[in-house]
């Protein structure tokens, strides 16, 4: 019975070679680590988004008079809306923490090394689709952070010579942030931006599955043909597509063995989110931040904005600089030379195992310098915090330059030939 | 790798046990999808029970009081109306109120509790559309019968007990919500005496 | 072992927050389960609060179930404004007028917990004294310059600042020592800590009301959480025996 309706599909859609392609005869190097967690997670935490995304949509109201009221509505009137809602704010955050440890995972073991360096670009327009996902939606609950953070992102672009201020005057639609600005932002928020991300997650795959999975030894799986002995061969079958022109060697298929050991990730990864969901969702003012339980007031500014935890590392660049363009700037370098990496390290070694003391050093400043400033973008600016923040700021650039220079004559270990363990 | 003989029954176990259990996760998850479509508070509020003052009722006279968004009759009828009740239940298609159109307490030829005054949800059980009242001249649309309600959509007819004609459209009697008396001038519409 | 856990999670990112506020806040010793301190609150609150502060987003009868007060008591006692049972839990207080009167409109305190805190709250209702140069004729240690009334006055009495002369640095000084009441009030100082106490507490279930589900619901997806985890890593196990 299966099998007749599966050849009947088959003969009509790739439906088994896909399967095979992609999951069952898909080569993966056998050494992958927990950091190669984050990207299954990211995912998870994108079908979770979509799913509590489109049912808040169903009661919440996206105009200035009953944004806020809808969210308590939500809250408090529908049968399990604070669920769906905690899931869905919960969410938000748990996507950026997997989606940072998942980019750091890609510069320790230099996974945006050549060939993969449109892989690692799709990825960055993801994290970019990302930010401007959050930050919309960021502002539909209506309340006073929404209100405020808002305004401050948006004026930034004011900060552009010339066009600035027409160009904030045209992003709100009003002289304020109004009904105008939410309801585009609503718009945009439910179904362009998860649009367009759901279309780069697919090429990121795509791209993924053409070059293969690097791995934390940083060496390829694939081999000249011949080159490996028959008693070293994988006992496994893998796609055609992946032994046409190669040897394969230390590689599993993905399905079974990594979907189970993804299935223990996802459950401890569970353990954690649901304790946010059910005993913790404001995180002590982080995942939900305390001025935004007050509805929106064009009149009134919180004593101390700050936007949320996963804005703050570029927040505290921006503040850290005293001219408001060159500010501007220096926040959006930051995210560019990220996605410059590919090009900035000229080493031929990927994985940090394998490279030199000063690129661990380094590595290790840059991940500090991150860390440091997205705790002070928290905090409200004052003499001493705005020095930490430019010394900071410093490093975190510096990271970037050093690694240009030092990367072409690095002085490596030797690397081995085959994947280790 | 080992060649290791592999223990089959065991790999099939927790293969089974792994999918039931996430399986039984995935129907938890879908738990709060599904709840959050059922009536909210507001709504539940909103369609909370309603009460209708009847001593202002002339005999003869039709109220019409909104419950849970409907439209629901309160008749005071007439004692002419009500003696010709047993001229017409061979016509009826169920004259004794065998289907589940009306709590218990409703579930006699007057389709009430008090015989003076009907209560029904005056939305025809055809097509939702909402029947006339017609208090003396049934007559032109149906024999012999003097007062009743006609749904003019698709030409429905219920005698004044609200029980259904043989030959047209709609399937079955008007239905008669849960009601009780609060107090001789009170009826409350929503509610069963004694539910909470 | 659980409590301490979850209070151990709490605390790490409360301390980042820590040094918000200058004034050092009472810790409002607040529980959920004592239904009779939700139900004074309760009262209190609709007694003297709502005239001017709604709790719009909450309705009546809700509270009323939460709470453990049969409706019919509950719509003849707490229910002042002619509201329906299932209505929300609004006022009369027309906010441009009040706005005029008190300078700010009289904000909404369903989510005032979340927004500021409970100890805040707690210390708020206990910090006002005597201050003739404010138009209401007090004034508040925690919120500088309020706009309100104090309206537990009746219960609390006068309170003013208390000085004691005290040896400071070799000298006989004049030191703040708190606020005390003049004694007028119904109340003793530890009932009137005691009815705070209870209207906090109100405002907290106010904030959150399904938070004890919440939790309840939290330990059964932890339950199944881990009967899940486990099977799947003995799946994995039994897989990568393969690979050995």
């Amino acid at each position: 019975m299966f099998k007749r309706l599966q050849e009947w599909m088959d003969a009509r859609i790739p439906m088994t070679k896909t399967w095979n392609i992609h999951l069952a005869q898909y080569p993966a190097p056998k050494n992958f680590n927990f950091w190669y967690l984050f990207g299954v997670l990211a995912m998870l935490v994108l079908v979770n988004q979509i799913l509590t995304g489109i049912w808040l949509t169903m009661n919440y109201v996206p105009t200035s008079d009953g944004a806020f009221a809808s969210v308590e509505y939500i809250m408090r009137d529908v049968d399990y809306g604070w669920l769906l809602r905690y899931m869905h704010s919960t969410g938000a955050s748990a996507f950026f923490i997997v989606v940072y440890l998942h980019m750091f995972r890609g510069m320790l073991y230099g996974s945006y090394q050549k060939p993969r360096e449109l892989l690692w670009l799709f990825g960055m327009f993801i994290f970019l689709a990302l930010m401007a996902e959050a930050f919309m939606g960021y502002l539909l609950p209506w309340g006073q952070m929404s209100y405020w953070g808002a305004q401050v992102i948006i004026s930034l672009f004011g900060a552009i010579p010339g066009i600035g201020d027409d160009l904030t005057l045209w992003i709100r639609g009003d002289y304020v942030i109004s009904g105008a600005t939410l309801n585009r932002f609503f718009a945009l928020h439910v179904i362009a931006l998860p649009l367009v991300l759901v279309i780069l997650v697919f090429l990121h795959i795509i791209a993924l599955h053409e070059v293969g999975s690097n791995n934390p030894d940083g060496v390829p799986i694939k081999h000249p043909k011949g080159s490996i002995p028959d008693d070293e061969k994988p006992k496994f079958k893998f796609h055609e597509r992946f032994t046409k022109k190669y040897d394969i060697a230390d590689a599993i298929p993905f399905y079974p063995y990594y979907v189970v050991k993804d299935l223990v990730g996802i459950g401890i990864f569970l353990f954690l989110f649901c304790y946010v969901i059910f005993f913790n969702p404001e995180v002590g003012g982080f995942f939900l931040e305390p001025p935004n339980f007050e509805p929106a007031n064009p009149l009134k500014t919180p004593p101390h904005i700050a936007p949320v935890w996963y804005f703050t590392p570029f927040y505290a660049i921006l503040r850290a600089v005293p001219d408001k363009l060159f500010g501007v700037i220096l926040m959006f370098a930051s995210i560019v030379l990220l996605a410059l990496l590919p090009w900035l390290d000229r080493c031929r070694v990927r994985s940090i195992r394998y490279r030199s003391a000063l690129h661990k050093l380094n590595i290790a400043m840059f991940a500090v310098a991150f860390l440091v400033l997205g705790y002070l973008g928290t905090q409200p600016a004052t003499p001493t915090s705005t020095m930490f923040a430019r010394i900071f700021t410093f490093l975190y650039f510096a990271f970037f330059v050093l690694l240009f220079f030092y990367s072409k004559r690095e002085k490596t270990k030797p690397v081995p030939e085959r994947v280790t363990k | 790798m080992s060649n290791a003989p592999v223990d089959k029954g065991r790999r099939r176990f927790l293969t089974v046990a792994t999918s039931v259990v996430g399986a039984a996760g995935a129907v938890g998850v879908a738990v709060p999808f599904i709840a959050s479509w059922n009536p909210s508070a507001r709504a539940k509020n909103a369609g909370a029970p309603v009460e209708v003052n009847i001593s202002k009722a002339e005999p003869g006279q039709m109220l019409r009081v909104k419950w849970r968004g409907q439209p629901v009759w309160v008749v005071r009828r007439t004692d002419s109306m009500l003696e010709g009740l047993d001229d017409h239940e061979d016509r009826l298609r169920d004259p004794h109120s065998e289907e589940p159109q009306q709590p218990p307490y409703a579930k006699n030829r007057y389709r009430s509790i008090k015989k003076e005054y009907l209560v029904a949800v005056g939305i025809c059980t055809h097509l939702g559309c909402s029947p006339s009242y017609v208090p003396t001249e049934m007559e032109e649309h149906i024999e012999g019968v003097h007062a009743g309600f006609f749904c003019p959509c698709h030409g429905s007819m219920y005698d004044i007990a609200g029980r259904v004609f043989e030959g047209v459209p709609a399937p079955l009697n008007l239905v008669v919500p849960p009601h009780y008396y609060e107090d001789d001038e009170t009826i409350l519409v929503g509610k069963d005496k004694g539910q909470a | 072992m659980r409590q301490f856990l979850l209070a151990l999670l709490a605390v790490i990112p409360a301390l980042a927050f820590a040094s918000e506020s200058d004034i050092p806040l009472d810790e409002a010793k607040v529980d959920l389960h004592n239904k009779a301190s939700l139900q004074r609150g309760a009262q209190l609150f609709m007694n003297y609060c709502l005239g001017c502060h709604s709790l719009k987003y909450q309705r009546y009868n809700q509270t009323f179930e939460d709470l453990g007060i049969p409706e019919e008591l509950g719509q003849k006692y707490l229910q002042f404004t002619g509201h329906k049972k299932g209505d929300l839990i609004t006022n009369n207080m027309p906010a441009e007028e009040a706005g005029k009167w008190f300078g700010n409109p009289p904000p909404d305190l369903t989510n005032v917990i979340r927004v500021r805190g409970k100890d805040w709250v707690y210390t708020y209702l206990r910090s006002f004294y005597v201050d003739d140069s404010r138009p209401w004729g007090v004034n508040n240690v925690v919120f500088p310059n309020v706009g309100m009334p104090h309206v537990l006055q009746e219960l609390q009495g006068v309170p003013t600042k208390a000085y004691e002369e005290r040896m400071v640095d070799g000298e006989m000084k004049d030191v703040y020592v708190g606020l005390k009441s003049d004694g007028s009030g119904r109340l003793s100082p530890s009932e009137y800590d005691q009815a705070t106490l209870d209207i906090t507490n109100f405002l907290v279930y106010m904030a959150e009301p399904m938070k004890l589900e919440q939790r309840r619901i939290g330990w059964y997806v932890f339950g199944f959480l881990l009967v899940f985890t486990i099977l799947a890593w003995l799946l994995k196990k039994e897989f990568w025996k393969d690979l050995k």
